[in-house]
């Protein structure tokens, strides 16, 4: 960490400028504030690379560009390693004082982006790359990827009398891009933006890979109201659904270590995707949580 | 001018042409018989010989990704694969070119599995054709590396920025020692100057690549796209003459005749089998039969207006093709048929189909093809698609 550090970044100093508007994403959508913000923080000077997902879907329709700063589209499979190529290209000619910077979805990210990133990470490229979170294939309308969370029905996992919609609890990319020995990889949420600004300033500075998981809710596939939207993604935190932390210098920290959670149920219960759980399956959640967190306890306090 | 002569492989003139083109990036991934062009590419960086970025990719879907990307701000990018690997970058391939990265890319000829088989021929290149790539077949080492260079100049030319394949059969290329002129780095660097271009993210004039067009506008942009490479034949052209100008080889260009102009049949071929076709030419020359061979050179853009005007002189057309579209016909034969048929009075054609997987064509297999030729000429009824050099009976 070489370069200096920037200062700190809240709704007073935030840049008024807007790198990400006029695009097509639904009212409330969690990944365009993920975008805004990230943009807003780093600056004009970015390369974004996008893979086909919700935010190059609405942000690139010819000619309505929503992007002000350089970005471009990327073939699903290959977020990273385009990115990659941006960073290397641009160091080989000798461009200096650009970020380059990806933001590709869960699916992009978990399932057909994972062996790219993998790859990125291995090299060390000089990118940062931001996952945001709608737990599922929002884009295509809302089919389960690795990150959907045991009990959400999605098209692809409906809830019946034989199933409680998806099976699986979320893919943990978070330590599988830490057991790289990433340079910087953090968790956040579009719900606590503060947070989730000073992660992206840190990742800024980071000589090297930086990885940002950032929760992002999505109202049309969660069924939340819009208006609702950062609200849900912060009650995930509250309840311990989805935790704040860092990796950095080989070590996890958890930013956040609540002394008591929010009920899991009422989180549960607001959003259609859940709203068909028993208190049996709600119990599962529960112990699952539990479980996560007595080992993030032990093991990152 | 003239350069050094060195004794390389196909695979390390390729190597050697790249390093005189300078790119700033290489994004590759091993693939036999590609492998020696990517170790020589990293002993050049390692050694300081070539000032380029190496990226250890992780498969060669990101390899071409990776390359896209470094196109995309402005930079050169290399890369090279074969068979299994250019299949696994399809999805990059129709990427690049419709985003316009003028990307150069070596394609060792090797077969598809299954069943597994390293050694040459040219299903994989073929049936990436529809890719929107230009691609060269090249028939010697010395060739190769010219074709880089080359390549580089006709890819990045404004009027064409089209991606550009060169292709060089597996191992009877790749692996097969010639003495190779390598021209001076400042002759090179004159010929081919860094590369230019407004379609690069640009911090000064920031935009959005590959981006997303409907029905309103998508026809037009891939009409652009179609007339890009139909036009990138002027380039090509071009581009043979001033590098023979500055160099002393001249290749031809889209075609290369070969004793055509009084020739009774011809036979069509690519890559090392023109140049075994050639000497059997010769060989029946001497003999007084009247055959001489077309050398295609370019399958992308298609060389129509040359296949029509040599092959359309003649009473039968031979096509060899090392590949078989399964259910049809060899692929270069279709591509010669729809060039040919464009005349008022189109000559006889045949399709020879064999070398696959590593099968040696042999001056005796085409021996035989031009007999086969003569005999058709003759007014002696043949079956329009033969497999030849088999080890079974055939059901024609």
């Amino acid at each position: 960490m070489n370069k200096t550090q920037a200062k700190s970044i809240n709704a007073r100093t935030i840049d008024d400028r807007e790198f990400f508007y006029g695009h097509k994403a639904c009212a409330g959508c969690g990944g365009s504030v993920a975008v805004r913000l990230a943009l807003k923080v780093l600056g004009e000077n970015t390369f974004s690379v996008l893979p086909a997902n919700c935010m190059s879907a609405v942000g690139f329709i010819y000619p309505q560009m929503a992007f002000s700063s350089n970005a471009m589209i990327a073939p699903f499979p290959s977020t990273a390693a385009m990115l990659s190529g941006v960073a290397v290209g641009a160091r080989a000619l000798g461009i200096k004082g650009a970020y380059s910077i990806g933001f590709a979805g869960d699916g992009g990210t978990a399932d057909i982006g994972l062996q790219a990133l993998s790859g990125a990470i291995d090299r060390r490229d000089p990118i940062i790359y931001i996952c945001y979170d709608n737990e599922a294939y929002m884009n295509t309308g809302i089919q389960k990827s690795g990150l959907t969370p045991y009990g959400a029905t999605t098209t692809t996992t409906p809830a019946g009398k034989n199933l409680p919609g998806s099976v699986r609890p979320k893919k943990n990319m978070f330590e599988i891009v830490a057991a790289h020995g990433i340079d910087y990889a953090a968790t956040c949420s579009i719900g606590y933006p503060q947070d989730y600004m000073k992660k992206i300033q840190k990742a800024a500075q980071v000589e090297g890979t930086a990885y940002i998981h950032v929760y992002a809710s999505c109202p049309t596939g969660w069924g939340v109201p819009t208006e609702r939207s950062v609200d849900v993604a912060k009650e995930a935190v509250d309840c311990g659904l989805w935790f704040l932390a860092e990796y950095e210098n080989g070590r996890f920290r958890l930013n956040k270590n609540p002394r008591e959670f929010k009920p899991v149920k009422d989180y549960l219960k607001k959003q259609g995707r859940f709203r068909h759980l028993s208190d049996r399956d709600i119990e599962t959640i529960v112990q699952q949580r539990d479980a996560k967190w007595e080992k993030m306890r032990r093991e990152w306090l | 001018m003239p350069g050094q002569k060195t004794f390389v492989s196909g695979d390390e003139a390729v190597a050697m042409g790249a390093r005189l083109a300078r790119p700033h990036v290489i994004s590759a991934y091993p693939i036999t018989p590609q492998t020696v062009v990517v170790e020589r590419l990293s002993d050049y960086v390692e050694d300081g010989s070539l000032n380029a970025e190496f990226m250890h990719v992780e498969s060669e879907h990101s390899a071409m990704s990776a390359a896209m990307g470094v196109s995309s701000v402005g930079a050169r990018a290399f890369t090279a694969t074969s068979s299994q690997g250019l299949l696994h970058m399809c999805e990059g391939l129709h990427y690049a070119s419709g985003a316009r990265f003028p990307i150069v890319m070596m394609n060792a000829n090797r077969a598809t599995a299954a069943p597994w088989n390293i050694y040459g021929d040219q299903r994989d290149s073929l049936s990436m054709l529809d890719c929107g790539w230009i691609q060269v077949y090249v028939e010697d080492a010395q060739e190769a590396l010219d074709m880089i260079i080359q390549a580089y100049r006709i890819a990045e030319d404004p009027e064409v920025l089209t991606p550009f394949m060169v292709n060089l059969d597996g191992f009877v290329l790749t692996h097969t020692y010639e003495l190779v002129e390598v021209p001076p780095q400042e002759t090179v660097d004159a010929f081919l100057p860094p590369y230019q271009t407004v379609n690069k993210m640009d911090l000064a004039n920031p935009q959005s690549l590959c981006i997303t067009v409907g029905p309103n506008l998508n026809l037009e942009i891939k009409y652009q796209q179609h007339m890009a490479m139909v036009n990138a034949e002027k380039a090509i052209d071009a581009v043979d003459r001033e590098f023979g100008d500055v160099f002393g080889r001249y290749y031809g260009g889209m075609v290369q005749g070969y004793r055509c102009e009084d020739a009774e049949v011809i036979l069509a071929a690519t890559g090392t089998t023109a140049g075994t076709a050639r000497v059997v030419v010769d060989a029946m020359r001497e003999q007084g039969h009247a055959v001489g061979l077309l050398k295609l050179r370019y399958l992308r853009p298609f060389p129509i207006r040359q296949v029509c005007d040599i092959a359309g002189r003649v009473k039968a057309v031979g096509v060899l093709d090392r590949d078989i579209s399964f259910g049809l016909e060899g692929t270069i034969y279709t591509n010669v048929n729809s060039a040919l048929s464009r005349l008022a009075q189109k000559p006889l054609t045949l399709n020879f189909v064999g070398g696959l997987g590593g099968r040696d064509i042999s001056r005796e297999n085409i021996e035989s093809i031009f007999t086969t030729l003569l005999a058709a000429a003759g007014g002696v009824s043949q079956p329009e698609v033969q497999f030849f050099g088999m080890e079974c009976a055939t059901d024609e």
